[in-house]
């Protein structure tokens, strides 16, 4: 191979092409930058986890129960930090953490607010600082009397420091807020802000009553910090069946690392969209380059150039703009990874120290041009075709790339390509194999709908329309036509967006449909059952006549059809540190403490799925009673209708036998169970109650909660109002993160578009030009063109619109497990969008060929 | 120099097959110049283009310079045409993108030799001195045909091949190029393959093929 020919034609030939070529450039660049703004924000991320670890759990090991810690436990804490005299190691150290919600009230402001609230113990953090303002507060904690608050909490109470909070019983003084601490996550704080007090002035405040929700922790320093690891996989065995959970500091900072990662490589898996996208502008880029060079293709065969040196040279081309997209992408990308932790620091746990990644800033400029030489390769195969002959008789079909065992390579190549960056990007190989599929079955579609429309429209010709109608129309079957190629393209970028643009509006909705209508919107936890009358009598007094008490009653399962459950470790013992999650565990749906109510009807947000309901409350009470199980957690517990489950209540065995199943919208902020008793059998059990209500002035609602605060201070209120408006910011939060990465398949997509629709411009050039040679008017040039562009858009966008319902259905029923509804009046919209977009672009594409005198097109042929 | 025997073509037209060259049958020798007339669609582009190896032909051989192009694949005939063939065209076919210099550059850049001297010479000689660093469309169609007469004969081709090189220009330009080509086939010793319409052109020639609808009707040799 002559390279030196090659090198210089590569660069020549880039001549009066290059404002198209950009367009290649552009096409990588912003996948590229996308890219390597994600991982290398992931990156970050994983090191300030690496770097904060240990004070991150401010501890050698953390032992933690929703239960106060058994004989047992206490005997293993103690063994843990008793010195080793034989073997020379001093003591370790504890400390322990109790925390629980309480109302946080100041009688000065008369402002009152859901506090998350922990009692520490002296020492506590270990590692890393707790930091304050005023500075060095946290050590005058264990004085007693004072009270450390999140910042958030007084712009919430209207307080400041020196006030005086009432916590239950007890009156405390606001001693400073806290300005850092580690693994606060700042999102989390907007909804019960945290508040520290000494663990000496807990039992005064009187809220650890029965029904608080509590979680007993203690940390751990170890005289050999090094072995927190193994003796937290020794003794979690040991601990599970004392209802204790164990982390040690490597243990956290890999779950942690775990859950952050798998966030990164979902925006990843978005990045890389805008990467294939543009790899498709590559493509399309390349094939418009290369039917316009086929004359000087012909040539260069013409004067003895191989048609492997030619492949090479615009081979070279396409790798070389490739890089040189890359380069800029990945320039772009370091800038821009400075806004993803803006955007996402109040979900994130840790402070993100900014630094550009090397690995992957290389990752994206090689994942770049990879992309842009395997997207550029089959439009470049045609090449090959290209017969010398052409220099003296001109062919009117663009040429193809014979389907040849280079064809089938370079598909391959470019599948497996599309697999490998998908299955790399999303971390498992699964979710990468399905992400290609779907893609794969996305284009698909697309291709069969476009070939359908080509067929469809030569078929049932609308011979009697106008005729700027059927000559726009008759461009989409025409020799040398870019039907598929628009419709690949155009279709692909919109129903990217489509889907995600549904899937969102999905997720709000649930949120939404929650809080209308005349639903509950403020909820009393933990009333007690000699509070009950004080409580609803209360509420009458504020005017409120529809009040809902929901009974709680905490249980654990004693025994299923018979079989006693054990507590002891699972045959197959994982590292999961989450012991609430079912996903991990199986048998959590065994051991887990439920709280159950009791009643005699279904409520709005329950289906019976089978079974039939019971018309009463029992009345022989020798008899099992009857319960009703949410239908997931009766298949974890793997029972049938007619099955016996055997209760402890508090104590006490209660004999149950299952009559129905049902299903749970767990969506909406209403008092759900997985349990259900009939009337009749749990009356009498030791259990809390659930008061909700409706306000509907926000006003009015901070002021009965400060209300039931002052007069029942163990009494803990929500405000579901202001919990959607929470949740809705988070969720924001996320979507924006998102949007900002869909942005750039967005920017992509209308590159493409850019390159697509240029693709049949040139091509018409000369036709147009012939039309108003024969005497057609610039209107009907124009009009000629908005026919097919918009026949173009709308099949495009319709394709894409109707594919994404289903990719959005399926997003929402298989990943977010969420209900799902159309938005029929925004899909309309959107669909107008891109319609629009697709003629707009197209009409200033071809205004050039408009302004042309017919003269000019003649003289340059 | 030039030899082929029984060349037939077919194209598939319509889904027809349809015959554009029969039977045909020549010898040129070196350095000799031959003249392809005929009325248009008489097959006379094909037979260049058969010829000069830019395409298969359906039966028969072409020899050229004793090797049997008809033989090999595309692109060793890309080898023989780089390193014996020159080529002019009735639209010049000018590489838009080149300017004039590099146009003439190219071939010899395709067999890797210094090309800038080479290339500046001819198309001094050419008359075009002045025009190096004109691109194609700044350039007028009598001056463009003298670029791709310099590109045609930078490579010293043993053999040019020319599709109606002064179709596109007019009687007093077309002659001054017809004047470069017979100038270049006495002074290198070039033998000249001519596809043309004009008559006067014809005469020139010292060997004529006469076409009529795929077959040679007339033939007729000029002793030199």
């Amino acid at each position: 191979m002559n390279w030196r020919f090659v090198g210089r034609m590569a660069w020549r030939e880039t001549r009066g092409s290059r404002k198209r070529l950009v367009l290649l450039t552009g096409a990588i660049a912003a996948g590229v930058a996308a890219l390597v703004a994600v991982n290398s924000f992931a990156a970050n991320l994983r090191d300030s986890v690496n770097r904060q670890a240990q004070a991150l759990l401010g501890a050698d090991l953390s032992i933690s129960s929703r239960q106060p810690f058994t004989p047992r436990v206490q005997a293993l804490i103690d063994s843990l930090v008793t010195p080793d005299t034989a073997r020379g190691v001093p003591a370790g150290q504890r400390a322990s953490v109790t925390n629980f919600a309480g109302m946080a009230y100041t009688p000065r402001t008369s402002g009152v607010r859901l506090v998350e609230v922990a009692a520490v113990e002296p020492g506590y953090p270990f590692y890393g600082t707790i930091e304050t303002d005023p500075v060095g507060a946290w050590d005058q904690l264990d004085t007693g009397g004072g009270v450390i608050v999140d910042p958030s909490l007084l712009n919430a109470l209207g307080a400041r420091l020196g006030d005086t909070l009432a916590l239950g019983q007890s009156r405390f003084t606001i001693l400073a807020t806290v300005t850092s601490q580690p693994g606060a996550v700042a999102a989390a704080a907007a909804f019960s802000p945290r508040i520290y007090i000494a663990e000496r002035d807990l039992s005064a405040t009187g809220l650890l009553q029965f029904g608080s929700r509590v979680e007993y922790e203690v940390f751990l320093k170890l005289a050999e910090p090094g072995n927190a690891t193994q003796i937290s996989k020794e003794y979690r065995p040991i601990l599970r069946p004392e209802r204790a959970r164990i982390r040690s500091v490597e243990e956290n900072r890999s779950d942690l690392t775990e859950a952050l990662t798998q966030m990164s490589n979902y925006l990843g898996l978005v990045a890389l969209i805008a990467l294939l996208l543009g790899g498709m502008g590559v493509a399309s880029a390349v094939h418009v380059f290369i039917n316009q060079k086929l004359d000087t293709i012909a040539i260069l065969r013409c004067l003895g150039s191989e048609a492997r040196q030619l492949f090479v040279v615009y081979l070279l081309q396409a790798l070389a703009l490739g890089a040189l997209g890359a380069v800029i992408g990945a320039t772009l990308g370091a800038g821009l990874q400075r806004v993803l932790p803006l955007v996402l620091s109040d979900i994130l746990p840790v402070d993100v120290q900014v630094h550009l990644d090397p690995q992957a800033v290389l990752l994206g400029i090689g994942l770049g041009i990879w992309v842009a030489s395997v997207f550029a390769l089959m439009p470049l195969l045609a090449i090959r075709r290209v017969s010398p002959l052409m220099t003296l008789r001109r062919e009117v079909e663009p040429v193809r790339a014979a389907r040849d065992l280079a064809w089938i390579a370079s598909a391959g190549a470019l599948v497996v390509s599309v697999g490998a960056l998908a299955v790399l990007q999303a971390g498992r190989l699964l979710d990468g194999v399905g992400f290609t599929v779907g893609i794969g079955i996305v284009v698909f579609v697309l291709w069969l709908a476009s070939v359908g429309l080509i067929r469809g429209v030569r078929k049932w010709f609308p011979t009697s329309w106008p005729y700027v109608w059927r000559q726009g129309l008759a461009n989409l079957y025409r020799p040398g036509n870019q039907t598929v190629t628009v419709v690949l393209s155009l279709g692909f970028g919109a129903f990217l967006l489509s889907t995600l643009f549904l899937v969102q509006h999905n997720l709000l909705r649930d949120f939404r449909v929650g809080i209308t209508g005349m639903r509950p919107n403020l909820a009393f936890l933990d009333v007690q059952p000699d509070q009950r009358s004080g409580v609803i009598s209360a509420l009458r007094e504020e005017g409120l006549d529809s009040i809902l008490t929901v009974p709680m009653v905490p249980m654990r399962i004693t025994s299923v059809k018979g079989e006693p459950v054990v507590l002891g470790p699972p045959p197959e013992e994982t590292d999961s540190l989450d012991a609430d999650s079912a996903a991990v565990q199986p048998g959590w749906a065994l051991r887990r403490e439920y709280r159950s109510t009791y009643r005699d009807q279904l409520v709005g947000s329950e289906v019976l799925v089978s079974g039939s309901w019971w018309s009463g409350p029992r009345i022989d009470s020798t008899a099992p009673v009857n319960v009703s199980l949410e239908e997931e957690i009766a298949r974890d517990i793997g029972v049938e209708i007619g099955d016996e489950i055997v209760w402890n209540v508090q104590g006490v065995q209660v004999t149950s036998r299952v009559a129905n199943i049902r299903e749970v919208d767990w969506a909406r902020f209403e008092p759900n169970f997985f349990a259900v008793f009939q009337g009749g059998a749990l009356e009498d059990a030791p259990q809390f109650l659930v008061t909700l209500v409706r306000v509907d002035d926000p006003q009015a609602r901070g002021a009965l909660q400060r209300h039931m605060a002052e007069r029942y201070p163990n009494v803990t209120s929500i405000d579901l109002g202001s919990l959607q408006q929470l949740l809705e910011s988070i969720l924001a939060r996320v979507s924006l993160a998102v949007r900002f990465m869909a942005g750039f398949s967005l920017a992509t997509g209308a590159v493409v578009l850019v390159g697509a629709i240029a693709t049949t411009r040139f091509q018409r050039v000369r036709e147009a030009v012939l039309l108003k040679t024969l005497g057609a008017t610039r209107r009907q040039v124009l009009r000629i063109f908005l026919a097919e562009y918009l026949s173009l858009g709308t099949l495009s966008a319709g394709m894409a619109v109707l594919l994404s319902t289903i990719a959005g259905w399926a997003l929402a029923r298989f990943v977010f497990e969420t209900s799902y509804a159309l938005p029929l009046g925004a899909l309309g919209i959107l669909l107008g969008l891109i319609v629009t977009l697709t003629v707009a672009i197209g009409l200033a594409n071809s205004l050039d060929v408009l302004r042309r005198t017919p003269l000019e097109a003649l003289r340059n042929d | 120099m030039l030899r082929c025997e029984g060349l037939s073509q077919t194209y598939v037209s319509g889904g027809r097959p349809l015959t554009v060259l029969k039977d045909i049958t020549f010898t040129l020798d070196d350095g000799g110049f031959l003249a392809i007339v005929g009325p248009s669609g008489s097959g006379k582009t094909t037979l260049l283009g058969l010829l000069a190896g830019l395409d298969r032909p359906a039966t028969g051989h072409v020899w050229l310079d004793a090797a049997d192009i008809t033989a090999m694949d595309e692109d060793e005939r890309a080898r023989i045409r780089a390193a014996k063939i020159g080529f002019v065209f009735q639209s010049f076919q000018l590489i838009p993108t080149l300017t004039a210099i590099e146009n003439v550059q190219v071939p010899l850049e395709l067999r890797g030799e210094p090309s800038e001297q080479r290339a500046k010479e001819l198309l001094e000689r050419v008359g075009l001195g002045d025009r190096l660093d004109h691109y194609p469309a700044q350039l007028s169609g009598g001056e463009q045909q003298r670029v791709a007469l310099a590109r045609a004969f930078s490579i010293r081709p043993k053999i040019l091949f020319a599709d109606e090189p002064t179709g596109n220009l007019d009687a007093k330009t077309g002659g001054t190029i017809i004047e470069l080509m017979l100038e270049l086939n006495r002074t290198e010793g070039t033998t000249l393959v001519l596809v043309t319409h004009d008559h006067d052109i014809a005469r020139l020639a010292r060997q004529t093929l006469r076409l009529s609808d795929g077959r040679i009707v007339g033939e007729q040799a000029v002793a030199s």
